[in-house]
């Protein structure tokens, strides 16, 4: 997989280069267009602040009518940003978003859906939806807030909350192995799987870009910061003086290159990938890994799904985008092949359908 | 049809008669009752039945747990139930026998199937003796027929093997009864040469296995008379046989073309729910779109989404399956977005007995859901009515912009009678637009009659708003904590589902207005009480019966009606959920009268427990 020659992105773009939509000439909308009249009640210094503010921001890149687009989410501090989306919105249940995303999408093709949610909202009380809602191809896009605790209850730990840590429901430190969240959506077949950070807007704003023309499941994973129940959760490698050396940022077709230098890469060792320095013990360029978000198999991707600081550079940016039928699709296609098969339902005919007799 | 050596039987003409089909659960007892209850609707009988059948799909052959039931009650004048016990019971094996004999009358016929009177099989239901000829049996008029050797004689040269011959052997069975009550076999045989089209073979088994059952009965003496059922004199109109789920299915898929909106229909399988799933998957050419969910929880969720732009959002269950929507429907009373949620009640709590009947989740969808959260709830009486309430229940979820539950159940899902097929012109739209006009919109702002909230679908240009579980600030929409608005919004959700009493049909009374008992009952119960109370009434008895079909709110002038009486019965199968509201409601000190079986009422429970209260009156 590393080197076969990857296939050009879908869209056109590879991540570094925003898309622009082909009716933007139509429907000149600006972020301002975006904001709600209402006021936004996160904790002063909330990285919720930053997805929004970029969220809104990107909103207008895709051609879509403010009317067309909707924002669903569940329970939890970034269940409220819809309130704060000048469009359709939905604040749901605990962990429920993608069922009413999926059932909205099902009825309304027209519409863009996204989804809004966090690591407990997506990973523990939904989990089982985000796992159906990704292998469907359901048309949404999922931004997975994560924090990794449970901020709107003070502090409790999450399913992504490190193994040991000490929080207010586990004073003697978490027994419960984390997950990783892009790992599950990958598993769970997502045809769209990225990751970004709340504080790095550049960057944060090009992926929500690439998930908002992917047709079908996104799945996007922001590393936001809780900063009055968890702060610093992400610092370690997100910090402006450290992430060159401590991420390392996907492109599609490009070997794995990171560091202050750019002097370090990405290579697979068999099953396993290895940190190593370019120009050590003869390791050349052609030796790392190419990205690829087009493989056919999930296999590159699950690998960089389970790389993570400290043992290697955190990746970000679009780990898998591949095209796939979507949901709604396919609903409309059998819909279509019935009436193709034998003409438009007649409710007068089926009523009675069947053994009938007459009484006279 | 024509056999060797005609023989003249005596005719007698029967009024009623009630067969029960009982065998292994691979036996096709439900086909052979199913298809003698099309025979008998097609011929114009009035018809009602009771499948009757374990949850296992294969239990131990032979054993007691795997027997499957079928009763099916025929006649030439109106019926409502499926018999209180049947006349002739056909056992297919001794496991039969014993689950069934003790509701089979002294005298009562009783045909079995001798072959599967083996030791192995005598040990399997617990005989010590064998019944055939122990003299246990002996008040009845048992006919032993060696079915699976006669059957298996008759399908000699087919190229099958004996265990695929050995399943046809109900056909057998199927084709004697046929004769016993002059049955055409035509719509069977039109039935099979359907079903089996691509099976010839199959096919030819079991038309041979009919016909053969068929001559039997006209050749050997064994029957002395057969029976004749003359047609019901039905009112006029074109009919059907039709099940309760199957008329579910196809009431809210008219209601769909009445309210010119698609039907959305998420469901999770659950018994005895999942027919509707797999009848409305099939009505793809008409639009309706349905998804099987990954839980519960998800069907309600996509059902509600559905809703939210602008489909006919549906889903369905049963009481588990309801239990795990709750907060969804919470949900869905606080954004009062349209829904209709069916609940085809089962023997509970928990999984209880998922294929027996019950109707106890009146109080669970009543109160079920944190807070008070007023959901109104409409329930069919019987499977034809299931097709009218459909409608009844998208009516009032569309006009009042509310969650609205349906509670069938399991007696009323998989039993049949014939239905008179409306005629589409005759039913009233329900059409409800949605709002559009962007200078007046407030997403909670009410319409002064109805207080249905006005209703925006995503795509309406100038109108985008937010919605949501938390509470909302009346009229504005938006988050409101403020403590007078939450008791202003719990009065308006109440009296909005409270106002729908005056659009609803003032409680209809069987029998003299007043007097001194009237039996109040509700859902699948309808049956045995009118049975009951025409007994009664024949009798000269002060007895009057009024059937809800509206729980949530009640027609408005139940109050008067509780009134009229000097005593009320309640009869429910739970342990007095109607009851209970009743009496907190009206002060009324109703009666309950509570058997919690799996199975439905008999005519006769009911008449002995109203003659007591009677008696006591006098």
């Amino acid at each position: 997989m590393s080197n076969s020659t990857p296939k050009q992105p879908q869209n056109g773009a590879n991540g570094d280069t925003p898309l622009t939509a082909q009716n933007a000439e139509i429907i000149q909308l600006s972020r301002k267009d975006f904001v709600s009249d209402q006021e936004v009640r996160w904790c002063p210094g909330c990285g919720d602040y930053s997805i929004l503010a970029q969220t809104q921001k990107v909103m207008p890149d895709f051609g879509y009518p403010k009317e067309k687009i909707v924002f669903i989410s569940g329970i939890g501090c970034s269940g409220r940003l819809p309130y704060y989306m000048n469009t359709y919105g939905f604040h749901t249940i605990h962990g429920r978003a993608p069922t009413l995303a999926t059932g909205l999408k099902a009825a309304r093709p027209d519409l863009m859906v996204w989804v809004i949610t966090g690591d407990g909202d997506a990973l523990s009380i939904g989990g089982n939806h985000v796992l159906h809602s990704m292998r469907r191809n359901v048309d949404l896009k999922m931004v997975m807030f994560n924090n990794r605790i449970y901020g709107l209850t003070k502090g409790q730990a999450s399913p992504t909350s490190e193994f040991g840590k000490r929080t207010k429901s586990t004073p003697a430190g978490t027994i419960d192995t984390p997950i990783q969240p892009l790992t599950v959506a990958l598993a769970a077949e997502a045809s769209f799987v990225a990751r970004s950070v709340d504080t790095h807007t550049e960057h944060l704003q090009q992926t929500l870009n690439r998930a908002g023309y992917h047709k079908g499941s996104a799945f996007i994973e922001v590393l936001q910061n809780c900063n009055i129940f968890n702060d610093g959760a992400w610092r370690d490698f997100t910090d402006r003086e450290v992430r060159d050396d401590r991420m390392l940022v996907l492109e599609h077709g490009k070997p794995m290159i990171f560091g202050k230098d750019r002097n370090k890469g990405i290579r697979l060792r068999g099953l396993c990938p290895e940190v190593v320095q370019l120009g050590e013990n003869g390791v050349t360029e052609s030796d790392l890994l190419v990205h690829d978000e087009q493989a056919d198999e999930p296999y590159l991707a699950l690998v960089l799904s389970r790389m993570f600081w400290p043992e290697f550079p955190v990746p970000v940016g679009v780990f898998r985008a591949v095209p796939r039928p979507t949901h709604d699709e396919l609903i409309v296609q059998q819909l279509a092949a019935a009436v193709a098969s034998g003409g438009e339902g007649n409710l007068e005919t089926l009523l009675r359908s069947g053994e009938t007799w007459t009484v006279s | 049809m024509t056999a060797t050596k005609e023989r003249r039987v005596p005719t007698q003409e029967l009024e009623r008669v009630t067969i029960r089909f009982a065998g292994d659960s691979g036996d096709g007892m439900q086909l052979t009752g199913g298809q003698f209850t099309r025979t008998a609707a097609v011929f114009g009988n009035d018809i009602s039945t009771l499948p009757d059948f374990p949850a296992e799909i294969r239990a131990p052959a032979g054993s007691l747990p795997g027997v499957s039931g079928f009763q099916i009650s025929f006649s030439s004048a109106d019926i409502h139930t499926p018999g209180d016990e049947p006349d002739v019971l056909v056992a297919m094996n001794p496991a039969a026998l014993k689950t069934n004999v003790q509701d089979l009358p002294a005298g009562g016929a009783l045909i079995v199937n001798s072959d599967a009177f083996t030791q192995q099989n005598l040990n399997k239901a617990a005989y010590a003796s064998n019944p055939l000829t122990d003299g246990t049996l002996k008040q009845y008029t048992v006919f032993e027929i060696p079915i699976s050797t006669l059957n298996e004689r008759s399908l000699e040269g087919l190229d099958m093997t004996s265990k695929q011959k050995d399943l046809t052997k109900n056909f057998f069975a199927l084709g004697i009864m046929f004769w016993l009550y002059e049955r055409s076999m035509d719509p069977t045989i039109r039935w099979i040469d359907g079903k089996f089209k691509a099976r010839p073979v199959i096919a030819e088994a079991n038309t041979r296995a009919l016909k053969a059952g068929y001559a039997f009965g006209e050749t050997t003496e064994i029957f002395h008379t057969h029976y004749r059922v003359a047609p019901a004199k039905l009112p006029p109109g074109t009919y059907r046989n039709i099940t309760g789920n199957e008329a579910t299915a196809l009431g809210f898929l008219t209601a769909s073309k009445l309210a010119d909106r698609p039907l959305f229909y998420g469901s999770y399988p659950i018994t005895p729910a999942s027919d509707i799933l797999h009848q409305l998957s099939g009505y793809k050419s008409f639009g309706v779109k349905t998804f099987q969910a990954e839980d519960e929880i998800a069907a309600i969720g996509a059902a509600i989404g559905a809703s939210y732009g602008g489909a006919l959002g549906m889903t369905a269950s049963s009481g588990p399956g309801i239990a795990l929507k709750s907060e969804a429907l919470g949900l869905a009373v606080m954004v009062e977005l349209p829904l209709v949620v069916i609940d085809v009640q089962r023997a509970g709590p928990s999984t209880g007995m998922p294929t027996k009947t019950e109707q106890a989740d009146l109080l669970q969808v009543m109160f079920g859901r944190n807070s008070d959260s007023p959901i109104p709830v409409v329930a069919p009486a019987t499977p034809g009515e299931c097709f009218d309430l459909a409608i009844e229940a998208v009516r009032i979820a569309l006009k009042y912009v509310t969650p609205v539950v349906y509670l069938s159940d399991a007696f009323l899902a998989t039993g049949a009678e014939p239905w008179k097929i409306p005629a589409l012109s005759d039913l009233e739209s329900i059409a409800v637009e949605n709002w559009t006009e962007a200078s007046t919109f407030h997403p909670y702002d009410r319409d002064p009659q109805t207080l249905a909230r006005k209703w925006a679908v995503p795509g309406t240009p100038g109108l985008e708003h937010r919605i949501g579980g938390l509470e909302k600030a009346d009229i504005t929409g938006n988050v409101s904590y403020d403590p007078d608005n939450h008791h202003r919004m719990q009065i308006l959700r109440r009296e909005k589902v409270a106002g729908i009493a005056a659009d609803i049909p003032p409680l209809d009374v069987f029998g003299a207005a007043s007097g001194d008992l009237l039996i109040l009952g509700w859902g699948s119960t309808y049956g045995a009480i009118r049975s009951a109370v025409e007994r009664l009434q024949a009798q000269g008895r002060s007895v009057a019966h009024a059937h809800l079909r509206h729980l949530n709110p009640f027609p408005r002038n139940l109050g008067d009606v509780l009134g009229s009486y000097r005593r009320v019965l309640i009869p429910e199968v739970n342990l007095g959920q109607l009851s209970l509201l009743v009496r907190g409601r009206f002060l009324v000190d109703a009666i309950g009268y509570n058997r919690v079986r799996g199975k439905p009422f008999r005519i006769s429970e009911i008449e002995t427990e109203a003659e007591r209260i009677l008696d006591d009156i006098e």
